[in-house]
């Protein structure tokens, strides 16, 4: 350590403030913070890594498939992989490598969507919960303690039975299973920032309460909410396919890895095991990267509760 | 203390009461029509208008509420579409079963999460301590069906070590009688072995699947929980005075790390009661998921909102418990009441 610090040139000091945009060194030393938490944290890498291949097999993977995922091919049913059949056919001979890339897209849209739909209202209500206080408050938050008092898959089976059974319906239900989640986060974070310095500002140059919490409280706790995107986008995906593995939902021969673990599920018995594994391993993989992905965000934005 | 508890006990009720207007705004409110279901394909807008009246669904809002909770008061959940019965008597006899299985999976997975929390934090970076995190990441991206799945596999079909995923007894066994409707205890005690045997069978699967997926949480936990205890002040003293390590980490330590994984176990039971149902699809289990799931598919919904609400009631109670179990276990919080 020592000789470290000797070796280095002892100018730094003394040299005079460097006449670069202000905005220069900011961003560097944003860079170097992000090269320093990969280096440090490879898996982050690989995370990163792999959430760029979901997203392309979810944006291109229709049209780079070998075969057609809906085709069935009787006379080739229930092969092992092949070199034809990399990951093998199910019980109407469709290829399931074609079938679990096409689903990415499906999984990764239901994820998507979820999360972004919970990001708009739970995001939204726990601003102003945490902005306004009072009764505002108190009525968002008796809401998300009534939600949390559910167990809530059984609550999300419950929306989807009331609503009917459709995707949309689905995404909905995650939707409002995550509710509370990003209510308290963004209750938390708004509160904090309530009668912050950049807040009495604005509100003193004439703001209006709607532009203060959109225009300045919500920009400053984006980072933060990324993280819980990132960390809810997992459990979401989890959770919609937990729904269409029990039958709600997606309906066949729609791909989705949910429901193609069901129908490889009574085959398991009888020893075909590539139709439940590869879209069950398919769904793992996507949860595992989100879950990296979000550690690894939060390493970025929030050192303090770096692992 | 009983005052403590007492005071708890009221909280609950608002609680109950948020319970009751969702699971009853699920059924009213939301799309769809319960008596043009209840009429069938074949009704003329005559029938359907009668089944209204008869279901009470022409009243205002309010009034169905009041009739609805009034139901609820006398055990009425309402009646099956599919099976005509009703649902409160189903729920209660199939209860047992998802209880059986939900509660030694939370044993079997305390059983294994906590001393590998404790061993990870007492030997950190160790390759225990890498176990834990492995076992921990990948815990929570595994889904529990898949898991489920893996094991039929390998444990009935690769290795015929455990019996077909089929219920809870196999085919050769009868139910012991009805006592507590748990197999295991109904059948030690009546002293059939046999039985005890095959249900012991039949769980171990579903349990460790169950275990495995909210082993997770209880291990990273009761880790984090740990290295913060054996960091502090108290635990430094008690090694100073020459304690022996055994007697610091158990007596001092772990009493005090207890009380953060205490309290995510209410997070661990919101999830198993939902990895429940998913397990008990897999499983063929005849519990009160398998049955939601069924009514859920033929949109038979008396039984899903029972369902909804049963699991509801159930989770309230379970989080009493676990707030009352901390007051027990933290002597602080007990002054303070």
């Amino acid at each position: 350590m020592t000789d470290t610090l000797n070796a280095m040139p002892p100018v730094t000091d003394n040299a005079p403030p460097a006449p670069a945009p202000a905005e220069k060194p900011e961003r560097n030393s944003m860079l170097r913070h992000t090269r320093y938490v990969m280096s440090e944290n490879p898996v982050t890498g690989l995370a990163f890594a792999l959430f760029a291949l979901i997203a392309l097999f979810a944006l291109i993977g229709p049209y780079i498939v070998p075969h057609d995922p809906l085709a069935s091919d009787t006379a080739a049913a229930l092969q092992p992989p092949t070199w034809k059949h990399w990951f093998g056919t199910d019980q109407l001979g469709r290829d399931i490598l074609s079938r679990v890339v096409v689903a990415t897209r499906l999984d990764f849209i239901i994820a998507i969507t979820s999360v972004a739909l919970v990001f708009a209202m739970g995001g939204l209500a726990g601003i102003a919960a945490g902005y306004f206080g009072g009764w505002t408050d108190r009525i968002i938050s008796r809401l998300s303690d009534t939600i949390m008092a559910f167990p809530l898959f059984v609550l999300a089976m419950g929306i989807v039975a009331a609503l009917g059974n459709t995707v949309t319906n689905i995404v909905i239900a995650t939707a409002i299973i995550n509710f509370p989640l990003y209510v308290r986060v963004a209750r938390a974070e708004a509160n904090v920032r309530r009668e912050a310095g950049f807040v009495q500002a604005a509100r003193l140059s004439g703001n209006g309460d709607a532009r203060i919490l959109l225009g300045h409280i919500l920009p400053n706790i984006m980072p933060i909410m990324m993280v819980q995107i990132s960390l809810t986008m997992g459990y979401a995906i989890l959770n919609a396919a937990g729904l269409s593995f029990i039958g709600l939902g997606v309906k066949p021969p729609t791909p989705e890895w949910g429901i193609m673990v069901a129908e490889g599920a009574a085959n398991i018995i009888s020893g075909e095991w590539w139709i439940a594994l590869f879209p069950g391993a398919a769904l793992m993989l996507a949860v595992f990267t989100f879950n990296l992905l979000g550690d690894g965000l939060r390493d970025l934005v929030d050192p303090q509760r770096r692992t | 203390m009983l005052a403590t508890i007492g005071k708890r006990l009221l909280t609950v009720i608002p609680t109950l009461i948020g319970v009751v207007i969702v699971t009853f705004l699920l059924t009213r409110v939301l799309p769809g029509d319960p008596a043009v279901y209840f009429a069938g394909p074949a009704a003329t807008p005559d029938s359907i208008a009668e089944i209204r009246k008869g279901l009470g669904l022409d009243k205002p809002l309010p009034e169905q509420f009041i009739r609805y909770v009034g139901d609820l008061a006398h055990g009425n959940f309402g009646n099956s579409l599919s099976t005509g019965r009703p649902v409160a008597t189903e729920i209660a006899s199939r209860l047992p079963a998802s209880a059986e299985l939900t509660l030694l999976g939370l044993i079997v997975s305390l059983a294994i999460a906590v001393p590998l929390g404790i061993l990870a934090a007492v030997k950190q970076g160790s390759w225990i301590d890498h176990t834990c995190r492995v076992v921990a990441t990948a815990g929570v991206s595994l889904p529990v069906f898949f898991t489920g799945l893996l094991l039929v596999y390998a444990f009935y079909f690769q290795l015929g070590w455990a019996p077909a995923p089929l219920g809870r007894l196999d085919a050769f066994a009868s139910a012991p009688p009805n006592i507590t409707g748990l197999y295991l205890i109904d059948s030690l005690v009546t002293g059939q072995f046999e039985t005890f045997r095959s249900a012991l069978s039949q769980l171990i699967l579903p349990v460790v699947t169950l275990a495995i997926f909210s082993l997770a949480p209880i291990a990273r936990m009761t880790r984090a929980s740990m290295l913060a205890v054996l960091a502090s002040e108290f635990v430094r003293t008690a090694r100073a005075s020459g304690l022996d390590t055994r007697t610091v980490i158990i007596t001092y330590a772990f009493r005090n790390a207890m009380l953060p994984v205490v309290t995510t176990l209410g997070m661990v039971f919101s999830f198993l009661l939902g990895a429940n149902v998913l397990v008990e699809k897999v499983f063929a289990w005849p519990g009160i998921g398998s049955y939601a799931v069924e009514a859920l598919l033929q949109s038979d919904f008396a039984p899903v909102q029972g369902f909804v609400l049963t699991m509801a009631v159930l989770y309230v109670a379970l989080n009493l418990v676990i707030d009352i179990l901390y007051r027990v276990i933290d002597p602080r919080v007990r002054l303070e009441g």
